[in-house]
């Protein structure tokens, strides 16, 4: 029979009986009980201490009216039953290595990422903290405000880059442009959320971002992204070569000065975030090879494509938020008929990837050399699994669509 | 730890930190409560201020946006299903709602109605974030220099 435990209290607060709860809590464990209020509290919680896991009892957290707001009512008892549950330690999982086959979770990982997070954040959610940075969190701070998922996908379509150019293979060549093209776009990244907390504050994919969370101040992710910035871009243009390093600094300057403001004036941003996306692979060719050929161009345009699909796919599902946040996104503004979409946008945007690999294989047939050979392999290990990409993306619009959205 | 408004309000007093709170119900931003220093400079004393201005300015802005978008969405789903005949509830008592099709026809008009406002806002946001941060970059090398300067004079 389960249990119902009762808890009153006024509003102009004393502390509620801690020890009855505690007790309950250990006792009680597998009782459920029924909530009457909206407010939802746990009773323990796993904690990350030195990056191992320790179970931990935290007294619960009281729902207090923050003392800025009116108080709506005055003291008035209101009577409360908690509900408790058990909490999986596996929601608190550290944050994956992304892999190459992994390259389309990366991106959905930040909506699920948010999800993840607010299982941790909940009982945080009620309290109020002190903004006092510890040393122990900074790595993982730092990580959240330079995306560092989204870095390791960037670095990993440079890597791809430098692998299909021409050349021979050079590896501190090839390190020297992964660590500067992760540093530039970590500074990239944090720029960008120092630009937009109040409107990452009201996005739910976003809400749990370190400056919107007071985790860090403004200041120190400003000069995060400076020590990030300049250390890259010096790398890339003297330990790389020059064209990599303007196109570094190019990249950061486009999508931190161009690209994000611009997500709020105009449904242009969608194109200039493609050709930031479009760069990073580019710069790889680049620094490989030293210089802006037809290939780089191709590989440029094979990712600036495959952009548009990926973006779409992500931002169907957020249009309510980028209405209410005032982000102008195509997806709001042209909402596209039930079925055309799905049926047209995918033969043209793969149209390039399936040109470039005709290309490569029409100069094997006539080169037939091992040059042109290694590249006409390396394309098609990409070819499939980016078709397949796209196939998959235009059909999830549709799916969704077909099924109706639940409206909250 | 059990914040109570009391234990809250001790915990300021003792610490010599701001404070973030949860989002707001309305506007989703966290409010922050900022510490005063006994030895508070003219320096730290205006982006103190300006701080809890913009605060105020945020709040005011987004807990208005948000409740606007609220109430408008309800009322467009209303008058749609007014259009159609259909009741307010279905037959198992949930409240109706629209399909995403329906639906994106509102979150168009909302966001191009209120383009004008989000311009304003974007500059505005934009001219104030860069102010708060200049003025800590300056607080915090004014801090540094009051480290060092009694070091300085002992020494001579």
């Amino acid at each position: 029979m389960a249990k119902k435990i009762c808890v009153t209290y006024s509003d102009h607060l004393e502390d509620p009986p801690r020890e009855l709860d505690m007790e309950a809590a250990w006792n009680a464990s597998k009782q459920w009980v029924t909530f009457q209020h909206f407010t939802f509290l746990k009773r323990m919680y796993v904690t990350q201490l030195n990056r191992s896991l320790r179970q931990q009892i935290k007294p619960k957290s009281e729902p207090v009216a923050s003392p800025f707001l009116e108080k709506s009512s005055s003291s008035q008892a209101k009577t409360e039953v908690y509900e408790m549950k058990p909490f999986a330690p596996s929601t608190l999982s550290l944050p994956r290595k992304p892999n190459e086959t992994e390259l389309i979770e990366l991106e959905s990982a930040s909506i699920i990422e948010g999800s993840v997070d607010v299982g941790k954040e909940t009982k945080d959610e009620k309290q109020w903290k002190e903004m006092k940075l510890h040393v122990d969190d900074l790595p993982g701070i730092l990580a959240r405000l330079s995306k560092i998922k989204l870095t390791a996908l960037v670095v990993s379509t440079t890597s791809a880059g430098f692998a299909l150019a021409p050349g021979p293979f050079d590896l501190s060549c090839f390190l020297l442009t992964s660590v500067g093209t992760g540093l530039a776009s970590c500074a990239a990244n944090s720029i960008n959320q120092f630009f937009e907390v109040p409107f990452d504050s009201n996005m739910n994919r976003t809400k749990n971002r370190p400056l919107v969370r007071g985790q860090i101040s403004p200041l120190l992710a400003v000069t995060f992204a400076a020590c990030c910035a300049v250390p890259g871009v010096a790398l890339l243009t003297w330990g790389v070569n020059p064209l990599t390093g303007a196109l570094g600094l190019f990249n950061i300057f486009l999508y931190t000065c161009c690209y994000t403001p611009l997500k709020r004036v105009s449904i242009a941003n969608t194109w200039v975030g493609a050709v930031v996306g479009a760069i990073p692979p580019v710069m790889g060719w680049t620094a490989a090879t030293g210089s802006l050929d037809a290939g780089a161009f191709l590989l440029g345009g094979i990712l600036y494509s495959w952009q548009f699909p990926h973006f779409n796919a992500l931002s169907w599902g957020l249009r309510e938020d980028y209405s209410r946040g005032g982000y102008c996104m195509m997806s709001v503004t042209h909402p596209a008929p039930a079925l055309g979409v799905t049926t047209w946008t995918f033969p043209v945007i793969a149209l390039p990837i399936n040109l470039y690999i005709s290309y490569l294989g029409f100069r094997f047939y006539r080169d037939a050399d091992r040059k042109s050979s290694r590249k006409l392999f390396f394309c098609s290990l990409w070819h499939l699994p980016l078709l397949l990409l796209l196939m998959l993306t235009c059909k999830r619009r549709g799916a969704d669509r077909d099924s109706g959205e639940p409206q909250s | 730890m059990a914040q109570s408004d009391w234990g809250l309000r001790q915990q300021w007093v003792k610490s010599c930190h701001d404070w973030i709170g949860p989002p707001d119900k309305h506007s989703n931003l966290r409010p922050v409560h900022f510490h005063v220093p006994e030895d508070e400079s003219a320096a730290e004393q205006k982006l103190r201020e300006l701080r809890q201005e913009t605060q105020e300015w945020n709040q005011q802005f987004w807990a208005n946006q948000n409740v606007t978008f609220r109430k408008e969405k309800e009322e467009f789903i209303h008058s749609r299903l007014k259009a159609k005949g259909l009741g307010l509830r279905t037959e198992s008592g949930q409240k109706a709602t629209l399909n995403a099709e329906e639906m994106a026809d509102f979150y168009k008009e909302f966001l191009s109605k209120n383009f004008q406002k989000h311009m304003h806002y974007n500059r505005d946001w934009y001219k104030r974030n860069f102010a708060i941060t200049f003025f800590m970059g300056r607080v915090a090398l004014e801090r540094v220099w009051n480290k060092l300067r009694p070091k300085q004079k002992t020494s001579s």
